[in-house]
């Protein structure tokens, strides 16, 4: 009795919101899962058993939908790799600018962090535009700009390349969103670290790049964690960006894209329901190693 | 102190349930008033919003006892309102009537019991005399009609700027696709686009004209029943021939939408684009250009005397909330006032053939001609839904995304014979 006087309001506080998530979010991942082993089609919803025909689809370069999965995949790497690496960059060059102390620093701040406000659909838009490789008349953007600096050499097809690196110049703009969202994150990891130890390295000798490295740098980890994470599961799940940039263009589709087509214009539910899966996986593979980290150095401290 | 704490959370969990509970009692109030008729159509940008409201303001003269609801959905295509229609008609909420293309894009609706036959609709009102035949044709499925068509536009047209040709010293426009790649290496030699092209549906919209031209009409329309062989020598031929057309496009720096790739027309960029003839209001509206002088318009080569139609129409779906004024509402969509008042605005021509020909003037005149001609033959669009069915359509989507890249037609012929074969 006394036991569940303990725990038991705490439950009842949890109650509604662990009924509503493992509803809503945990039951429909299994009804994900066992949709993606039918060959559900149509709203309807009901399918026969076929296994992991779905799955199979998806991995037979033979056919189209393999084909067309495989660039998706490619494609989503490219973009991860872009997107986080440049992002995780930026932002931490940015933050250890504003560290400095410099003048205007909530203002600078501020012009930063404006960006995410935006709405993916209109930096779509925005960068569309930028990065337009119209020529002649058509001379917009960026390319524009290279053309009036004398840097006519720099000038490229962006997003509509052929090399198989058009997903990059997507990934640009979503960098270019998310961070001052990073560059944040680092600020306040950068802050955080108490003066008396930055003190206590000088004292005993270390020069200010010293101090950055041995003192500030390890404190950074979990910092740099946290926006791997958001980052990385951020560019698994990003649609609007691209089908705003250039509609069912198979140079910069990805798996999210693929999935939401094949689904509701083609109706191949299981289809979609096993790309889903597989997205899942993948967003797996980052969170989970990230959550048993996270338990482990709480159970250490 | 423990069990005021206790109190609190009962408290609050109880507030939770309850804030649920309400905000499901609110949803459902299905009455069969005639007081009531919620529609969902795509029809809200310039041109298309005001043709509807011009039907809304019909509908309030003849029964000002009816309340309109307009649950339209904003986005290209009516992708967006599709996807949220397909929710509602999954969660048993239909609206009273939702906008469809006309032909195959009803099918997987008519197969899913969606939807009901409307047969009672032409007969009492006398339809089926007074509708297109070809056009009834394509819109009968097993004997039975399951929409009411508002709208007609042509999908197979070649626009150009009449300027340019002469500038260029093309005397006309292409009459066949070989035609064109003579033209083509001329206005190319001479720093000029001889084809602009816009995103993957200006693409696809593109090559069913293609298709259209190089095979004729009864080739054209078995490869939607089955009876012309994709994989055979002529598809192949007509296949290469896109893929030379489109080496003399602007595909590498392609528009955004459909609206830039003719903008490079207006601006002597380009020469020619292919678009369904809802570029005339862009022409006439947007650009403030004269039709016949500043700007004209032909069949796509090899398409003379055909109308490749597509049509948006009306649905009443099972267990809609308000049948009857649905009913109402169809009445209205297929009456000749109806579509009179419509049409106009929206920059298209009715689906009826005993229109008032006084208020269809410019372009509209010429395309009303053309589709009340008892010669002209009427075939379907593949890329506006009404040739092919939704899981077909998206199969071809990819596979014309990975043939636009490898320029294998043999790889895109049988891959689209695999997926008719999957989902017919």
């Amino acid at each position: 009795m006394r036991r569940i006087r303990q725990w038991g309001p705490g439950l009842l506080l949890l109650a509604p919101s662990l009924l509503v998530l493992g509803w809503f979010v945990y039951g429909f991942m299994a009804k994900t899962a066992q949709l993606s082993l039918t060959s559900a089609r149509g709203r309807n919803l009901t399918g026969d058993f076929v296994g992991f025909e779905n799955y199979q689809e998806l991995g037979d370069t033979a056919g189209v939908t393999g084909q067309r999965f495989e660039i998706d995949v490619k494609n989503v790497l490219i973009f991860t790799l872009v997107f986080v690496g440049g992002s995780l960059l930026l932002g931490f060059v940015l933050a250890l600018l504003l560290e400095r102390g410099i003048r205007g620093e909530t203002f600078f701040r501020s012009v930063f962090i404006f960006p995410m406000a935006i709405s993916f659909i209109a930096i779509a838009i925005i960068w569309r535009w930028l990065e337009s490789n119209g020529t002649g008349s058509q001379l917009t953007g960026i390319n524009k700009l290279f053309s009036f600096v004398g840097l006519s050499f720099l000038q490229n097809n962006w997003f509509k390349s052929d090399s198989g690196w058009a997903i990059a110049a997507v990934a640009l703009p979503a960098g270019w969103a998310l961070s001052g969202y990073v560059m944040a994150l680092f600020l306040a990891g950068m802050r955080g670290v108490p003066e008396d130890l930055r003190e206590a390295a000088r004292v005993d000798g270390a020069r200010e790049p010293q101090v950055f490295w041995h003192v500030i740098r390890p404190m950074l980890l979990p910092v740099t964690m946290s926006a791997l994470v958001i980052l990385a599961h951020i560019s698994l799940k990003t649609f609007d960006l691209i089908y705003a940039m250039d509609l069912k263009s198979l140079k910069i589709d990805t798996p999210a894209l693929f999935m939401w087509f094949t689904t509701f214009e083609g109706g191949f539910y299981g289809r979609g329901a096993a790309i889903a899966m597989l997205l899942l996986f993948g967003v797996a593979v980052i969170i989970v190693p990230y959550i048993w980290y996270s338990v482990r150095s709480e159970r250490r401290t | 102190m423990r069990r005021s704490r206790a109190f609190l959370a009962l408290t609050l969990a109880g507030a939770l349930v309850a804030t649920a509970a309400c905000s499901k009692g609110s949803g459902g109030n299905a009455e069969a008033k005639v007081d009531k008729v919620e529609i969902m159509s795509w029809w809200v940008g310039p041109g298309e919003e005001p043709g509807l409201n011009a039907m809304v303001a019909l509908l309030k003269t003849q029964h000002p006892e009816i309340t309109f609801q307009n649950s339209g959905v904003a986005g290209g295509a009516g992708t967006n309102a599709k996807a949220q229609l397909a929710t509602r008609l999954a969660a048993n909420n239909p609206p009273d009537s939702y906008q469809r293309h006309a032909g195959q894009e009803i099918a997987t609706d008519i197969k899913n019991g969606d939807v009901e036959d409307l047969t009672y609709l032409y007969q009492r009102n006398n339809w089926n005399s007074v509708f297109n035949k070809g056009l009834l044709e394509t819109l009968t499925n097993n004997g039975k009609i399951y929409s009411v068509p508002v709208n007609i536009h042509r999908s197979n047209l070649l626009w150009y700027i009449p300027k340019t040709l002469t500038d260029l010293g093309i005397a006309a426009p292409p009459k066949s696709w070989d035609e064109f790649l003579t033209q083509a290496a001329t206005i190319k030699s001479k720093g000029k686009t001889p084809l602009s092209i816009g995103p993957a549906w200006t693409q696809k919209h593109l090559l069913e004209n293609v298709l259209l031209g190089e095979l004729g009409v009864d080739k054209y329309n078995g490869l939607w029943n089955g009876k012309t062989d994709w994989t055979g020598a002529d598809v192949n031929a007509a296949l290469k021939k896109y893929t030379q057309i489109m080496s003399f496009s602007d595909l590498a720096s392609a528009g955004a939408d459909w609206q830039p790739a003719i903008d490079r027309v207006i601006e002597g960029a380009a020469v020619y684009n292919v678009m369904g003839d809802w570029a005339a209001s862009y022409f006439d509206g947007a650009k403030k250009l004269k039709f016949k002088e500043g700007w004209n318009v032909t069949a796509s080569p090899g398409t003379d005397g055909v109308y490749n139609f597509l049509s948006d129409s009306f649905t009443l779906p099972v267990g809609a909330p308000h049948k009857a004024a649905a009913e109402i509402w169809l009445t209205l969509c297929g009456s000749k006032e109806g579509q009179d008042a419509f049409n106009p605005l929206k920059g298209s021509i009715p689906a009826r053939t005993d229109a008032d020909k006084s208020k269809y003037t410019g372009y509209l005149e010429t395309a009303l001609a053309d589709w009340g001609n008892p010669s002209t033959k009427v075939v379907g669009s593949l890329t506006h839904g009404v040739v092919a069915n939704d899981a077909w359509n998206a199969e071809i989507d990819t596979a014309l995304g990975l043939f636009i890249k490898s320029g294998d037609a043999t790889a895109f012929a049988s891959a689209v014979k695999t997926a008719y074969e999957k989902n017919k």
